[in-house]
């Protein structure tokens, strides 16, 4: 078994959220990470209240808290995370595979970042996220009807 | 290496996730503009709508296919946000059995409460 080096995150928690000289990317990724621990709280809350079904249990359609104002604009919240979420992942994967970073060229003076490369790319997925985000709220506040 | 592969493995479900949960998203949240899947009218989750959903064997099939994609990719999301702390080796360990628990767990209960609805909503319909 290969034995692999572990570097201490001296940051420690501070290393989850500060963004460093990595810029409005890194921030982007940050959101990401908070909008995918929102996500999976819902989501694993939902699994369990959506089986219930199996027993014949419709919470969901018989009132309650469900139905309260609050519940449906943390539902809005939920979709608002998953649009930015799942737009921001998809640049993420783009990024690790080295799409729309740029080729890899000579390091002269001065030099070139890659970051400036890919910033059309954040631009574009936020605009994505955010014309969904938009027919999301149209459909939440019901001006659909 | 092994990592590398968990890591292949958590976007590989992100993709997985943005089609099945976008779908998801299409039908249940944006329901009032794309009416998709929803034929009683109404709401998308009224259960007249929820059961004729669940009475497809597509939905079935993509339920349990979505669930297990979003359970190990944001189950691994969050082990590896904890794992990022560099904690103890052991604390690792506990952890990571705990999410695979967990994950299990929660993947046997929601598999057969879909294959459950599906037979509950085929019943109804032969009735």
């Amino acid at each position: 078994m290969v034995e692999t080096d572990r570097h201490d995150n001296r940051l420690g928690f501070w290393g989850w959220f500060g963004g460093g000289r990595w810029d409005l990317e890194r921030y982007a990724y940050t959101l990401h990470r908070v909008t995918g621990l929102g996500i999976l709280f819902y989501f694993l809350l939902h699994t369990v209240v959506t089986s219930l079904r199996a027993l014949g249990l419709y919470l969901w359609v018989e009132g309650g808290f469900f139905h309260r104002p609050i519940f449906k604009f943390g539902e809005f919240l939920v979709f608002a995370a998953f649009a930015y979420h799942a737009l921001n992942g998809i640049r993420l994967v783009l990024v690790e595979l080295g799409i729309a970073v740029g080729k890899p060229i000579e390091p002269v003076y001065p030099y070139k970042t890659s970051i400036n490369v890919q910033r059309p790319l954040l631009i574009g997925m936020m605009v994505l996220a955010f014309i969904l985000l938009a027919a999301g709220g149209y459909s939440f506040l019901g001006l659909s009807r | 290496m092994r990592d590398t592969k968990y890591w292949t493995w958590h976007m590989a479900a992100g993709v997985v996730i943005l089609l099945l949960l976008g779908l998801h998203m299409l039908i249940m949240h944006v329901g009032g503009i794309t009416h998709l899947f929803a034929p009683f009218g109404g709401e998308a989750v009224s259960k007249g709508n929820s059961l004729f959903r669940d009475g497809k064997l597509f939905f079935t099939i993509t339920y349990i296919i979505l669930l297990g994609a979003a359970l190990y990719h944001g189950l691994y999301g969050l082990r590896t946000i904890l794992y990022e702390l560099t904690l103890h080796p052991a604390t690792e360990r506990v952890i990571t059995f705990v999410f695979v628990v967990a994950g299990l767990a929660l993947f046997a209960l929601g598999t057969w409460a879909a294959v459950a609805a599906h037979f509950i909503a085929m019943a109804r319909v032969g009735g």
